[in-house]
Protein backbone atom coordinates (compact mmCIF):
# COMPACT_ATOMS: atom_id res chain seq x y z
CA UNK A 1 0.00 0.00 0.00
CA UNK A 2 1.93 2.92 -0.96
CA UNK A 3 1.10 6.33 -0.64
CA UNK A 4 1.39 8.64 -3.50
CA UNK A 5 -0.01 11.02 -6.41
CA UNK A 6 -3.24 9.56 -5.99
CA UNK A 7 -3.73 10.88 -2.78
CA UNK A 8 -3.40 14.55 -4.13
CA UNK A 9 -5.16 13.59 -7.32
CA UNK A 10 -8.31 12.31 -5.35
CA UNK A 11 -8.48 15.76 -3.40
CA UNK A 12 -8.22 17.56 -6.42
CA UNK A 13 -11.85 15.22 -8.08
CA UNK A 14 -13.21 15.32 -5.05
CA UNK A 15 -13.25 19.33 -4.56
CA UNK A 16 -13.95 19.62 -8.48
CA UNK A 17 -17.38 16.98 -8.05
CA UNK A 18 -17.98 19.30 -5.20
CA UNK A 19 -17.99 22.32 -6.70
CA UNK A 20 -20.30 20.61 -9.45
CA UNK A 21 -22.92 19.21 -7.04
CA UNK A 22 -23.25 22.57 -5.79
CA UNK A 23 -23.06 24.61 -8.45
CA UNK A 24 -25.35 22.49 -11.12
CA UNK A 25 -27.15 19.73 -9.19
CA UNK A 26 -27.98 20.76 -5.41
CA UNK A 27 -29.74 24.26 -5.59
CA UNK A 28 -31.86 22.98 -8.96
CA UNK A 29 -33.26 19.66 -7.06
CA UNK A 30 -33.80 21.33 -3.83
CA UNK A 31 -35.19 24.55 -5.84
CA UNK A 32 -37.87 21.80 -7.63
CA UNK A 33 -38.75 20.21 -4.03
CA UNK A 34 -39.17 23.16 -1.95
CA UNK A 35 -41.50 24.69 -4.85
CA UNK A 36 -43.58 21.96 -5.24
CA UNK A 37 -43.65 21.55 -0.99
CA UNK A 38 -45.25 25.54 -1.19
CA UNK A 39 -47.17 24.35 -4.33
CA UNK A 40 -48.55 21.67 -2.21
CA UNK A 41 -48.91 23.51 0.96
CA UNK A 42 -51.03 26.19 -1.21
CA UNK A 43 -53.02 23.76 -2.42
CA UNK A 44 -53.90 22.17 0.30
CA UNK A 45 -54.77 25.40 2.27
CA UNK A 46 -56.91 26.54 -0.72
CA UNK A 47 -59.13 23.74 -0.48
CA UNK A 48 -59.44 24.42 3.11
CA UNK A 49 -60.61 27.87 2.58
CA UNK A 50 -63.00 26.37 -0.11
CA UNK A 51 -64.06 24.00 2.33
CA UNK A 52 -64.67 27.00 4.62
CA UNK A 53 -65.89 29.57 2.04
CA UNK A 54 -68.63 26.37 1.26
CA UNK A 55 -69.26 25.89 5.45
CA UNK A 56 -69.74 29.92 5.38
CA UNK A 57 -71.94 30.04 2.05
CA UNK A 58 -74.10 27.09 3.24
CA UNK A 59 -74.81 29.12 6.67
CA UNK A 60 -75.44 32.30 4.85
CA UNK A 61 -77.53 30.85 2.34
CA UNK A 62 -79.88 28.88 5.02
CA UNK A 63 -79.96 32.51 6.93
CA UNK A 64 -81.43 34.17 3.55
CA UNK A 65 -84.03 31.65 3.34
CA UNK A 66 -84.89 31.63 6.76
CA UNK A 67 -85.10 35.38 6.33
CA UNK A 68 -87.21 34.82 3.38
CA UNK A 69 -89.89 33.22 5.32
CA UNK A 70 -89.98 35.57 7.48
CA UNK A 71 -90.54 38.70 5.14
CA UNK A 72 -93.16 36.33 3.30
CA UNK A 73 -95.04 35.75 6.45
CA UNK A 74 -94.41 39.28 7.69
CA UNK A 75 -95.94 40.87 4.27
CA UNK A 76 -98.70 38.04 4.40
CA UNK A 77 -99.80 38.93 7.97
CA UNK A 78 -99.53 42.77 6.59
CA UNK A 79 -101.67 42.04 3.68
CA UNK A 80 -104.41 40.16 5.96
CA UNK A 81 -104.40 43.10 8.19
CA UNK A 82 -104.67 45.21 5.50
CA UNK A 83 -107.46 43.57 3.80
CA UNK A 84 -109.61 43.79 6.96
CA UNK A 85 -108.63 47.13 7.46
CA UNK A 86 -109.85 47.96 3.87
CA UNK A 87 -113.26 45.91 4.64
CA UNK A 88 -113.73 47.62 7.70
CA UNK A 89 -112.87 51.11 5.89
CA UNK A 90 -115.40 50.23 3.13
CA UNK A 91 -118.15 48.72 6.08
CA UNK A 92 -117.57 52.34 7.04
CA UNK A 93 -117.96 54.31 4.08
CA UNK A 94 -120.70 52.33 3.06
CA UNK A 95 -123.00 52.81 6.53
CA UNK A 96 -122.31 56.64 6.04
CA UNK A 97 -123.30 56.77 2.80
CA UNK A 98 -126.12 55.23 3.85
CA UNK A 99 -126.81 57.34 6.46
CA UNK A 100 -126.32 60.37 4.56
CA UNK A 101 -128.75 58.93 1.82
CA UNK A 102 -131.63 57.98 4.24
CA UNK A 103 -130.81 61.52 5.72
CA UNK A 104 -131.35 63.69 2.91
CA UNK A 105 -134.47 60.90 1.65
CA UNK A 106 -135.91 61.65 4.50
CA UNK A 107 -135.55 65.60 4.28
CA UNK A 108 -137.12 65.59 0.83
CA UNK A 109 -140.05 63.75 2.12
CA UNK A 110 -140.98 66.15 4.88
CA UNK A 111 -140.24 68.92 2.10
CA UNK A 112 -142.95 66.67 -0.28
CA UNK A 113 -145.08 66.77 3.44
CA UNK A 114 -144.70 70.72 3.88
CA UNK A 115 -145.48 71.27 0.29
CA UNK A 116 -148.32 69.20 0.25
CA UNK A 117 -149.86 70.36 3.17
CA UNK A 118 -149.15 74.06 2.27
CA UNK A 119 -151.22 73.09 -1.47
CA UNK A 120 -153.79 71.07 0.42
CA UNK A 121 -154.02 73.97 2.97
CA UNK A 122 -154.60 76.70 -0.16
CA UNK A 123 -156.84 74.17 -1.31
CA UNK A 124 -159.09 73.58 1.85
CA UNK A 125 -159.27 77.38 2.01
CA UNK A 126 -160.94 77.59 -1.40
CA UNK A 127 -163.13 74.49 -1.06
CA UNK A 128 -164.49 75.42 2.51
CA UNK A 129 -165.31 79.07 1.32
CA UNK A 130 -166.91 77.55 -2.23
CA UNK A 131 -168.84 74.94 -0.35
CA UNK A 132 -170.08 77.38 2.47
CA UNK A 133 -170.73 79.78 -0.17
CA UNK A 134 -173.18 76.89 -2.10
CA UNK A 135 -174.40 76.42 1.52
CA UNK A 136 -175.28 79.74 2.75
CA UNK A 137 -176.25 80.61 -0.82
CA UNK A 138 -175.77 84.01 -0.48
CA UNK A 139 -175.04 87.34 1.21
CA UNK A 140 -172.35 86.13 2.79
CA UNK A 141 -169.11 88.43 3.12
CA UNK A 142 -166.45 86.50 1.50
CA UNK A 143 -163.65 88.64 2.91
CA UNK A 144 -165.11 88.07 6.45
CA UNK A 145 -165.20 84.85 6.25
CA UNK A 146 -162.36 83.86 4.04
CA UNK A 147 -160.25 85.11 7.24
CA UNK A 148 -162.00 82.66 9.25
CA UNK A 149 -161.60 79.97 7.02
CA UNK A 150 -157.79 80.57 6.80
CA UNK A 151 -157.64 80.48 10.81
CA UNK A 152 -159.40 76.63 10.16
CA UNK A 153 -157.13 75.99 7.76
CA UNK A 154 -153.65 76.70 9.12
CA UNK A 155 -155.69 74.72 12.66
CA UNK A 156 -155.46 71.95 10.34
CA UNK B 1 -10.19 -18.22 -9.00
CA UNK B 2 -6.81 -19.05 -8.51
CA UNK B 3 -4.74 -20.34 -11.53
CA UNK B 4 -3.03 -23.32 -12.06
CA UNK B 5 0.75 -20.62 -12.14
CA UNK B 6 -0.17 -18.43 -9.25
CA UNK B 7 -0.49 -19.73 -5.64
CA UNK B 8 -2.81 -18.35 -3.04
CA UNK B 9 -0.58 -15.68 -1.98
CA UNK B 10 0.17 -14.30 -5.34
CA UNK B 11 -3.45 -14.12 -6.40
CA UNK B 12 -4.39 -12.35 -3.79
CA UNK B 13 -1.10 -10.15 -3.65
CA UNK B 14 -2.24 -9.25 -7.76
CA UNK B 15 -5.87 -8.34 -6.54
CA UNK B 16 -4.69 -5.73 -4.22
CA UNK B 17 -1.96 -4.57 -6.24
CA UNK B 18 -3.10 -1.15 -8.20
CA UNK B 19 -2.33 -0.09 -11.57
CA UNK B 20 0.77 2.01 -10.95
CA UNK B 21 1.95 4.63 -13.20
CA UNK B 22 5.52 6.40 -11.93
CA UNK B 23 9.06 7.23 -12.74
CA UNK B 24 11.61 4.40 -12.17
CA UNK B 25 15.06 5.86 -11.41
CA UNK B 26 18.28 5.97 -13.98
CA UNK B 27 20.43 1.90 -13.31
CA UNK B 28 16.86 0.34 -11.64
CA UNK B 29 16.49 -3.13 -12.36
CA UNK B 30 13.49 -3.94 -13.26
CA UNK B 31 11.21 -7.32 -12.55
CA UNK B 32 12.39 -9.04 -15.95
CA UNK B 33 15.79 -8.42 -15.50
CA UNK B 34 16.00 -4.99 -17.46
CA UNK B 35 18.23 -2.12 -16.36
CA UNK B 36 17.27 0.97 -17.12
CA UNK B 37 19.68 3.43 -18.76
CA UNK B 38 17.72 6.68 -17.31
CA UNK B 39 14.89 7.40 -15.19
CA UNK B 40 11.54 6.42 -17.01
CA UNK B 41 8.12 7.15 -16.62
CA UNK B 42 6.14 3.56 -17.13
CA UNK B 43 3.43 1.28 -15.64
CA UNK B 44 4.58 -0.38 -12.79
CA UNK B 45 5.04 -4.95 -13.52
CA UNK B 46 5.17 -5.91 -9.63
CA UNK B 47 3.98 -4.34 -6.02
CA UNK B 48 8.05 -3.73 -5.66
CA UNK B 49 8.18 -1.50 -8.50
CA UNK B 50 5.31 0.31 -7.67
CA UNK B 51 6.93 0.46 -4.17
CA UNK B 52 10.26 1.83 -5.40
CA UNK B 53 8.37 4.44 -7.31
CA UNK B 54 8.00 6.28 -4.29
CA UNK B 55 5.35 9.09 -3.85
CA UNK B 56 5.77 10.08 -7.93
CA UNK B 57 3.27 7.25 -8.79
CA UNK B 58 -0.59 7.48 -9.63
CA UNK B 59 -2.85 4.72 -9.34
CA UNK B 60 -4.75 4.75 -12.72
CA UNK B 61 -7.05 2.30 -11.99
CA UNK B 62 -8.45 3.97 -8.79
CA UNK B 63 -8.43 7.39 -10.54
CA UNK B 64 -10.46 5.80 -13.36
CA UNK B 65 -12.69 4.27 -11.30
CA UNK B 66 -13.07 7.52 -8.52
CA UNK B 67 -13.36 10.09 -11.43
CA UNK B 68 -15.64 7.55 -13.46
CA UNK B 69 -18.04 6.77 -10.98
CA UNK B 70 -17.73 10.79 -9.29
CA UNK B 71 -18.96 11.69 -13.12
CA UNK B 72 -21.58 9.21 -13.77
CA UNK B 73 -23.01 10.62 -10.56
CA UNK B 74 -22.76 14.42 -11.71
CA UNK B 75 -24.23 12.89 -15.21
CA UNK B 76 -27.26 10.66 -13.46
CA UNK B 77 -28.20 13.76 -10.98
CA UNK B 78 -27.27 16.67 -13.93
CA UNK B 79 -29.71 15.01 -16.12
CA UNK B 80 -32.42 15.11 -13.56
CA UNK B 81 -31.72 18.05 -11.91
CA UNK B 82 -32.44 19.77 -15.40
CA UNK B 83 -35.33 17.91 -15.77
CA UNK B 84 -37.02 18.16 -12.87
CA UNK B 85 -40.27 19.65 -12.78
CA UNK B 86 -42.55 20.72 -9.94
CA UNK B 87 -45.35 18.20 -10.84
CA UNK B 88 -45.75 14.62 -9.73
CA UNK B 89 -42.58 13.43 -9.48
CA UNK B 90 -42.17 10.17 -11.38
CA UNK B 91 -39.38 7.25 -12.17
CA UNK B 92 -35.92 8.25 -11.56
CA UNK B 93 -36.33 12.12 -10.26
CA UNK B 94 -38.64 10.61 -7.88
CA UNK B 95 -35.22 8.36 -6.48
CA UNK B 96 -33.25 11.09 -6.92
CA UNK B 97 -35.44 13.24 -4.99
CA UNK B 98 -35.67 11.31 -2.04
CA UNK B 99 -31.55 11.10 -1.85
CA UNK B 100 -31.80 14.61 -1.83
CA UNK B 101 -34.30 14.79 0.70
CA UNK B 102 -32.53 11.81 3.13
CA UNK B 103 -29.56 14.28 2.77
CA UNK B 104 -31.29 17.58 3.09
CA UNK B 105 -32.54 16.71 6.43
CA UNK B 106 -29.71 14.91 7.79
CA UNK B 107 -27.48 17.73 7.80
CA UNK B 108 -29.83 19.81 8.67
CA UNK B 109 -30.08 17.68 11.79
CA UNK B 110 -26.31 17.61 12.22
CA UNK B 111 -24.98 20.86 10.17
CA UNK B 112 -26.66 24.31 12.22
CA UNK B 113 -24.82 27.00 10.72
CA UNK B 114 -25.60 28.20 7.14
CA UNK B 115 -23.14 27.10 4.57
CA UNK B 116 -24.06 26.55 1.09
CA UNK B 117 -21.54 24.10 0.58
CA UNK B 118 -22.03 21.62 3.11
CA UNK B 119 -25.31 20.17 1.67
CA UNK B 120 -24.00 19.60 -1.76
CA UNK B 121 -20.66 18.16 -0.62
CA UNK B 122 -22.76 15.58 1.62
CA UNK B 123 -24.46 14.61 -1.14
CA UNK B 124 -21.51 14.41 -3.61
CA UNK B 125 -19.55 12.02 -0.84
CA UNK B 126 -22.47 10.12 -0.09
CA UNK B 127 -23.37 9.11 -3.57
CA UNK B 128 -19.59 9.06 -4.69
CA UNK B 129 -18.65 6.52 -1.85
CA UNK B 130 -21.60 4.65 -1.87
CA UNK B 131 -20.86 3.82 -6.04
CA UNK B 132 -17.16 3.43 -5.34
CA UNK B 133 -18.17 1.05 -2.47
CA UNK B 134 -20.29 -0.87 -4.93
CA UNK B 135 -17.62 -1.55 -7.72
CA UNK B 136 -17.06 -4.24 -4.65
CA UNK B 137 -19.95 -5.95 -5.12
CA UNK B 138 -18.91 -7.12 -9.00
CA UNK B 139 -16.95 -10.55 -8.28
CA UNK B 140 -13.94 -9.97 -7.98
CA UNK B 141 -12.04 -11.50 -11.01
CA UNK B 142 -14.35 -10.00 -13.84
CA UNK B 143 -13.18 -6.68 -14.07
CA UNK B 144 -9.27 -7.63 -13.69
CA UNK B 145 -9.63 -10.27 -16.15
CA UNK B 146 -11.06 -8.44 -18.81
CA UNK B 147 -8.71 -5.52 -18.30
CA UNK B 148 -5.80 -7.63 -18.42
CA UNK B 149 -6.76 -10.14 -21.35
CA UNK B 150 -7.69 -7.36 -23.12
CA UNK B 151 -4.55 -5.30 -22.53
CA UNK B 152 -2.27 -7.72 -23.38
CA UNK B 153 -4.10 -8.51 -26.58
CA UNK B 154 -3.59 -5.20 -27.69
CA UNK B 155 -0.40 -4.18 -26.42
CA UNK B 156 1.27 -7.93 -25.79
CA UNK B 157 1.88 -7.11 -22.33
CA UNK B 158 2.04 -10.25 -19.92
CA UNK B 159 -1.67 -10.43 -18.47
CA UNK B 160 0.36 -11.35 -15.04
CA UNK B 161 2.11 -7.96 -15.31
CA UNK B 162 -1.30 -6.06 -15.64
CA UNK B 163 -2.87 -4.82 -12.61
CA UNK B 164 -6.16 -3.79 -11.87
CA UNK B 165 -8.58 -2.99 -8.90
CA UNK B 166 -11.30 -2.04 -9.45
CA UNK B 167 -12.75 -0.60 -6.23
CA UNK B 168 -10.94 3.16 -5.32
CA UNK B 169 -12.11 2.79 -1.56
CA UNK B 170 -9.84 -0.02 -1.29
CA UNK B 171 -6.88 2.43 -1.97
CA UNK B 172 -5.51 3.79 1.01
CA UNK B 173 -4.86 6.90 -1.26
CA UNK B 174 -8.37 7.24 -2.33
CA UNK B 175 -9.87 7.53 0.99
CA UNK B 176 -7.40 9.65 2.67
CA UNK B 177 -7.61 12.10 -0.33
CA UNK B 178 -10.65 12.73 0.20
CA UNK B 179 -9.93 13.03 3.99
CA UNK B 180 -7.45 15.32 3.35
CA UNK B 181 -9.73 17.26 1.34
CA UNK B 182 -12.52 17.59 3.99
CA UNK B 183 -9.39 18.49 6.48
CA UNK B 184 -8.40 21.21 4.21
CA UNK B 185 -12.01 22.88 4.38
CA UNK B 186 -12.09 21.83 8.33
CA UNK B 187 -9.05 24.41 8.57
CA UNK B 188 -10.18 26.82 5.95
CA UNK B 189 -13.53 27.17 7.84
CA UNK B 190 -12.31 27.10 11.05
CA UNK B 191 -9.69 30.29 10.06
CA UNK B 192 -12.90 31.63 8.11
CA UNK B 193 -15.41 31.27 10.72
CA UNK B 194 -13.47 32.32 13.98
CA UNK B 195 -10.34 34.09 12.26
CA UNK B 196 -6.72 32.91 12.55
CA UNK B 197 -6.27 34.01 15.64
CA UNK B 198 -9.35 32.47 16.76
CA UNK B 199 -8.15 29.29 15.52
CA UNK B 200 -5.05 29.55 17.10
CA UNK B 201 -6.72 30.06 20.30
CA UNK B 202 -8.83 27.23 20.43
CA UNK B 203 -5.56 24.75 19.89
CA UNK B 204 -3.79 26.46 22.66
CA UNK B 205 -6.24 27.52 25.08
CA UNK B 206 -8.18 24.40 25.13
CA UNK B 207 -9.03 22.14 27.19
CA UNK B 208 -7.17 23.48 30.00
CA UNK B 209 -8.07 27.05 30.75
CA UNK B 210 -7.71 29.01 34.22
CA UNK B 211 -8.28 32.48 33.06
CA UNK B 212 -4.58 33.72 34.44
CA UNK B 213 -2.37 34.56 32.16
CA UNK B 214 0.72 33.75 34.03
CA UNK B 215 -0.70 30.13 34.52
CA UNK B 216 -1.92 30.18 30.31
CA UNK B 217 0.97 30.50 29.21
CA UNK B 218 2.46 27.14 31.08
CA UNK B 219 -0.41 24.91 29.43
CA UNK B 220 -0.16 25.68 25.76
CA UNK B 221 2.19 23.80 25.21
CA UNK B 222 0.28 20.49 26.40
CA UNK B 223 -2.97 22.30 25.23
CA UNK B 224 -1.57 22.31 21.71
CA UNK B 225 -0.30 18.74 21.60
CA UNK B 226 -3.66 17.63 22.78
CA UNK B 227 -5.96 19.66 20.28
CA UNK B 228 -3.62 19.04 17.75
CA UNK B 229 -3.78 15.27 18.33
CA UNK B 230 -7.70 15.34 17.87
CA UNK B 231 -7.68 17.52 14.58
CA UNK B 232 -5.13 15.48 12.78
CA UNK B 233 -6.96 12.34 14.21
CA UNK B 234 -10.38 13.40 12.40
CA UNK B 235 -9.44 13.05 9.04
CA UNK B 236 -6.85 10.22 9.45
CA UNK B 237 -9.87 8.32 11.38
CA UNK B 238 -12.45 9.43 8.60
CA UNK B 239 -9.86 7.84 5.78
CA UNK B 240 -9.03 4.86 7.36
CA UNK B 241 -12.52 4.08 8.57
CA UNK B 242 -13.65 4.01 5.20
CA UNK B 243 -10.27 1.90 3.71
CA UNK B 244 -10.54 -0.47 6.77
CA UNK B 245 -14.17 -1.34 5.88
CA UNK B 246 -13.87 -1.72 2.45
CA UNK B 247 -10.43 -2.98 1.81
CA UNK B 248 -11.70 -5.75 4.61
CA UNK B 249 -14.64 -6.62 2.62
CA UNK B 250 -12.85 -7.20 -0.30
CA UNK B 251 -10.02 -9.23 0.92
CA UNK B 252 -12.87 -11.58 2.04
CA UNK B 253 -14.42 -11.48 -1.15
CA UNK B 254 -10.91 -12.53 -2.54
CA UNK B 255 -10.63 -15.15 0.12
CA UNK B 256 -13.67 -16.72 -0.93
CA UNK B 257 -13.01 -16.38 -5.01
CA UNK B 258 -10.06 -18.62 -3.72
CA UNK B 259 -12.50 -21.63 -2.45
CA UNK B 260 -14.20 -21.75 -5.39
CA UNK B 261 -11.37 -23.55 -6.80
CA UNK B 262 -11.44 -25.82 -4.40
CA UNK B 263 -13.14 -29.07 -5.74
CA UNK B 264 -17.27 -29.25 -6.21
CA UNK B 265 -17.71 -28.64 -2.82
CA UNK B 266 -15.84 -25.75 -2.22
CA UNK B 267 -17.41 -24.16 -5.36
CA UNK B 268 -21.09 -24.62 -3.86
CA UNK B 269 -19.77 -23.57 0.06
CA UNK B 270 -17.96 -20.21 -1.37
CA UNK B 271 -21.41 -20.06 -3.96
CA UNK B 272 -22.99 -19.27 -0.56
CA UNK B 273 -20.16 -17.74 1.30
CA UNK B 274 -20.42 -15.10 -1.47
CA UNK B 275 -23.71 -14.87 -1.74
CA UNK B 276 -23.84 -14.29 1.94
CA UNK B 277 -20.98 -11.71 2.35
CA UNK B 278 -22.66 -9.57 -0.74
CA UNK B 279 -25.74 -9.26 0.64
CA UNK B 280 -24.16 -8.45 4.37
CA UNK B 281 -21.86 -6.22 2.49
CA UNK B 282 -25.03 -4.05 0.91
CA UNK B 283 -25.58 -2.92 4.39
CA UNK B 284 -21.46 -1.80 4.78
CA UNK B 285 -21.35 0.22 1.93
CA UNK B 286 -23.92 1.81 2.22
CA UNK B 287 -23.47 2.12 6.14
CA UNK B 288 -19.99 3.17 5.38
CA UNK B 289 -21.03 5.77 2.61
CA UNK B 290 -23.13 7.31 5.06
CA UNK B 291 -20.99 7.49 8.11
CA UNK B 292 -18.51 9.67 5.59
CA UNK B 293 -20.59 11.77 4.76
CA UNK B 294 -22.26 12.52 8.40
CA UNK B 295 -18.35 12.71 10.14
CA UNK B 296 -17.82 14.78 7.05
CA UNK B 297 -20.95 17.50 8.23
CA UNK B 298 -19.98 16.77 11.76
CA UNK B 299 -16.29 17.95 11.46
CA UNK B 300 -17.64 21.28 8.81
CA UNK B 301 -19.74 21.47 11.70
CA UNK B 302 -17.26 21.39 14.56
CA UNK B 303 -15.62 23.59 11.95
CA UNK B 304 -18.22 26.79 12.24
CA UNK B 305 -18.62 26.55 15.78
CA UNK B 306 -17.61 29.91 17.96
CA UNK B 307 -15.54 29.51 20.57
CA UNK B 308 -18.25 29.39 23.39
CA UNK B 309 -20.11 26.50 21.43
CA UNK B 310 -16.97 24.93 21.05
CA UNK B 311 -16.53 24.88 25.35
CA UNK B 312 -19.29 22.99 25.64
CA UNK B 313 -18.53 20.93 23.65
CA UNK B 314 -15.31 19.25 25.69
Amino acid sequence: MNINLTLIGQSITFFAFVWFCMKFVWPALLGVMQEREQKIAAGLEGAERAQKDLELAQKRAGEQLREAKEQAAEIIDGANKRAIQIVDEAKEAARAEGDRLKAAAEAEIAQEVNRAKEQLRAKVSTLAIAGAEKILAKNIDAAAHSEMIDKLAAEL
Amino acid sequence: MAGESQTATSYIQHHLQNLAYGKLPAGYTRTDGTVLNESTWTIAHSPKEAADMGFWAIHLDSMFWSIGLGMLFCWLFYRAARKASTGVPTGFQSFVELIVGFIDSTVKDVFLHRNKMVAPMALTIFVWVFLMNLMDLVPVDWLPLAFAHGTSALTGADPHHVYFKVVPTTDLNITLGMALAVFALMIFFSVKEKGLLGFVKELTLHPFHTGKWFIDIFLIPFNFLLEAVALIAKPISLGLRLFGNLYAGEMIFILIAIVFGVGVLGFIGAGFLQMGWAIFHILVITLQAFVFMVLTTVYMGMAHDVEDEHKTDH
